[in-house]
């Protein structure tokens, strides 16, 4: 009877070091009656929380702790951080919280150039006429990331500095040609997002460095994006595979420019260069289509898992990628129209 | 460790509490504030039992530090009720029978009042969307949504 005890505590113990709930944060998890019990013993002691109005500021923060050798960790929406602060990450660490930022805060529509600060909560871009006229796969993309209590808080900022696989703002962000803005207390640099994510949970920044804003160049007239996901559900799933299409069309309708981007089917977020290439100079049709979705699958290397084997996944990329651009098609000729 | 100070607004009256740096907003209301309406299911952000709102929108306050809510305006669901009486949306929970454990209500009713705040004539699909990340075990959640379409026809009457 001990021993049968004793074996059920290390399964417990076993599924919380799984990681599931740092890969998984959004998916269903109840059982949390032991993890409550086992936080309740453990000192919090070593914890600080800065909350800077000035991105120099919170720079100087950062760079401290980093010369210091202190961990510090950047917190935007937390979605993510808290569901690891409470679990799997409790160690002691300096929280630099950056929503009291102009500049990680600001969302700003210029003829050129938007920028989205990296703290803002994919509820306000969901709200910004401007952005959802603009970006519309994108901001389809940040609101399929969990439940509207989640909406309410997490950033494309922290989804893409997450870097999770499966993160769904990711693929729509390199259809976008998005630009990382990062900064530290010794300078600026840039980095195209396709570059930020180095590997499964891991993000190009150096020590003492941080991503404040997002650039995205304001599409051309008659362009358009599209983002598509496969879950199982409609609602509060992770996605099995993703596609980003970023389209521009002529006067004639023959595509000018694409660029496709994939989620959930690699270690991280890929560029298909192969598949925009497939499209550019054609009108669109079914074969063209199909030429881009054959060289997303060629371009896909995903693992079998819970959620999807390798050769479904390679499956409904392709078929994710010929629908969206089908949707940012018909969004481009519509815009044409509209226009 | 010292804990940290903050001051805040919760429904509408001006609050000081202390809380460690890592302590969760729920834990704050719970444990140091005593407003124990905020319920505890999953802690990890996925039930939405502990919704409440943050300057007016919907989160989850078990993904919220306490120190992060310095200087904001929360409601909780011990701001629902006035004197005068229960919200249209506590009632309608009543009247539809739209609870049987409760400890899902407390989140639904604050994120029904989210909802009604932003779409005062929501459809069923709008309903059933928003509020999906409010987990029922017990009512099969068609008896909230009819409770939900009954009080934005009595809050927009």
């Amino acid at each position: 009877m001990q021993s049968r005890l004793i074996s059920l505590t290390e399964d417990r113990t076993d599924d919380r070091s799984a990681g599931c709930f740092v890969l998984f944060s959004q998916s269903l998890s109840l059982s949390r009656t032991n993890q409550m019990a086992e936080a309740q013993s453990v000192r919090r002691t070593g914890f600080q929380y800065f909350a800077p109005q000035a991105l120099d500021d919170a720079l100087t923060v950062l760079a401290e702790h980093t010369a210091l050798g202190e961990r510090v960790q950047v917190l935007a929406g937390g979605t993510d951080m808290l569901v690891q602060l409470q679990s799997v990450d409790r160690d002691p660490r300096a929280i630099l919280d950056l929503k009291r930022l102009p500049e990680t805060m600001q969302l700003t529509v210029e003829p050129d150039t938007v920028r989205i600060g990296s703290a803002v909560p994919s509820a306000v871009l969901n709200e910004h006429a401007a952005l959802k006229r603009l970006f519309p796969g994108l901001l389809e993309a940040a609101d399929l990331i969990g439940s509207t209590q989640i909406q309410g808080r997490a950033s494309v900022g922290g989804n893409l500095c997450n870097a999770s696989p499966a993160g769904d703002s990711i693929p729509a962000l390199i259809a976008n040609a998005a630009v990382c803005e990062l900064r530290s207390s010794t300078g600026a640099r840039e980095l195209p997002v396709e570059a930020f994510v180095v590997g499964v949970q891991r993000n190009a920044l150096e020590a003492g460095e941080m991503l404040v804003s997002l650039r995205l160049p304001v599409p051309p007239e008659r362009s358009a994006d599209a983002y598509l996901r496969f879950t199982p559900r409609t609602e509060m799933d992770i996605a099995v595979a993703g596609c980003g299409v970023r389209l521009a069309l002529d006067e004639r309708g023959v595509c000018t420019a694409a660029r496709i981007g994939i989620g959930a089917v690699a270690p991280t977020a890929l560029l298909v260069p192969e598949a925009g290439a497939a499209l550019v100079g054609t009108r669109l049709e079914d074969t063209a289509l199909a030429a881009a979705g054959a060289a997303c699958a060629n371009a896909a290397n995903p693992i079998s898992d819970k959620r999807g084997t390798v050769e479904f996944r390679k499956k409904i990329i392709a078929v994710l990628c010929r629908r969206a651009t089908a949707i940012a098609r018909d969004r481009a000729l519509a815009g044409t129209m509209a226009g | 460790m010292a804990k940290i100070q903050v001051e805040t607004q919760i429904n509408g009256d001006q609050v000081e509490y202390l809380c460690e740096p890592n302590q969760s907003l729920l834990h704050v209301l719970r444990d140091e504030l005593q407003l124990t309406g905020t319920k505890e299911g999953c802690g990890t952000g996925d039930c939405g039992a502990c919704s409440v709102l943050l300057d007016g929108r919907l989160v989850c306050a078990c993904l919220v530090l306490g120190v992060e809510a310095a200087d904001r305006e929360i409601t909780t669901i011990e701001g629902v009720a006035t004197d005068a009486g229960l919200h249209p949306i506590q009632q309608k929970f009543l009247e539809h029978a739209a609870l049987q454990c409760g400890i899902c209500t407390p989140g639904l009713v604050i994120a029904t009042k989210a909802l009604l705040d932003k779409h005062p004539q929501p459809d069923e699909e709008t309903i059933r969307y928003w509020l999906a990340g409010n987990l029922c075990r017990c009512t099969g959640y068609d008896k909230i949504v009819r409770a939900v379409q009954a009080a934005a026809e009595e809050v927009a009457a």
